[in-house]
């Protein structure tokens, strides 16, 4: 793998020749296992109830709440069928009691983890997520969250170098 | 059941899941596989058991997490668990900063820089244990924990200036944003509760 093509260097705008280029290869393993836990989060087999549009679209809206107008951009080339409303975080998904939940908790998670309670967990269920579901959608927000932090850090670094 | 555990400590506590843990005579192949990687004995944490119920990621985010807590070179061992406590303070996950904080006190042999982050009303001035290099490590990581990160240029100056080489800033961007995830987890799946 290019470490150059992965997307957290693309997003930070790190291209071969940065002087960052050292200290990237002797991290090489990690940038790879970022990228493949991108797929995994976006674009898994098993996908569970959580399609890859509505992935697309959450991620797309995570990348929002922190303000990175080059992630974003990132997820909407992912967008597939309803991911451009559920990024929009205007939407709080309406009248579809399944997609409140899920955008309700990924708003929570995204901005304030600490305050996630068992009972943000309870109301996952009860619009229908099983347990597997709930661990893929923490899975998903966790992983955009540090995807976004990666970026900011490599941005901020390539500034000093 | 005991109440979930408030105030954030040093000891580590028993982490209790609010979603069902795979159940390891019903795993597939796929979840033994993803499960394998984490653990070399036949103890697999509750914690392991329910992220395994998303095999694909847990897969990559174990030898992720090992990557960038444990590579040698960059970093040391006891700043990386540094930028892990400053999220987790940040995202006030208990285990998350048990854990961590623990693993610093082992590997410095100094409880007074964990006591000063996790006090801070008896931490202000030039008595503090925390030296200049360690609170613009500390610094920098709260920033860029919160959501959205605050971390500025200056903080990255600030981190050169106290002798961090950008290789050693990219480990601790590392661990700090590693628990922008971890936290969301652990803190998000399960509560933190006293060992007995």
């Amino acid at each position: 793998m290019d470490i150059f093509e992965t997307v957290v260097a693309k997003s930070a705008g790190i291209t071969a020749g940065s002087p960052l280029t050292a200290v990237l290869t002797l991290r090489k393993e990690i940038l790879e296992l970022t990228e493949n836990s991108h797929e995994a989060s976006l674009r898994p087999n098993q996908t569970g109830s959580l399609t890859h549009s509505e992935r697309a679209g959450l991620a797309c809206r995570i990348t929002k709440r922190n303000n990175d107008p080059v992630l974003t951009r990132h997820y909407e080339t992912m967008f597939g069928v309803g991911s451009q409303q559920i990024a929009d975080t205007g939407f709080n998904g309406g009248g579809d009691d399944r997609l409140k939940a899920i955008i309700r908790h990924t708003d929570l998670v995204t901005l304030n983890p600490k305050d996630a309670t068992e009972g943000d967990i309870t109301a996952l269920r009860s619009v229908g997520l099983d347990d597997a579901d709930i661990v893929r959608l923490s899975e998903l927000i966790a992983f955009i969250s540090y995807q976004v932090r990666v970026v900011a850090g490599l941005r901020l670094i390539a500034e000093v170098a | 059941m005991s109440e979930p555990i408030k105030d954030f400590t040093t000891v580590v506590p028993f982490w209790q899941p609010r979603v069902a843990p795979v159940i390891l005579e019903n795993a597939t192949d796929e979840q033994l596989a993803a499960m394998k990687v984490t653990v070399s004995n036949t103890k697999i944490g509750e914690y392991t058991l329910v992220l395994a119920q998303d095999p694909e990621t847990l897969q990559q985010r174990t030898p992720l997490f090992n990557g960038i807590m444990y590579s040698r070179g960059g970093l040391s061992r006891a700043e990386t668990e540094l930028g892990a406590v400053a999220a987790s303070v940040v995202n006030q996950c208990i285990y998350c900063a048990a854990v961590h904080a623990n693993r610093y006190n082992e590997l410095t042999k100094d409880e007074s820089v964990m006591d000063a982050i996790f006090s801070p009303s008896e931490n202000d001035d030039e008595d503090s244990p925390i030296s200049p290099r360690l609170k613009a490590l500390l610094d920098f990581a709260t920033n860029l924990s919160q959501c959205p990160s605050v971390a500025t240029k200056e903080d990255v100056e600030r981190l050169i200036e106290n002798e961090l080489s950008i290789g050693e800033v990219l480990d601790l961007v590392l661990s700090a944003s590693l628990f922008g995830w971890a936290n969301r987890l652990m803190h998000v799946l399960g509560d933190p509760l006293p060992k007995d």
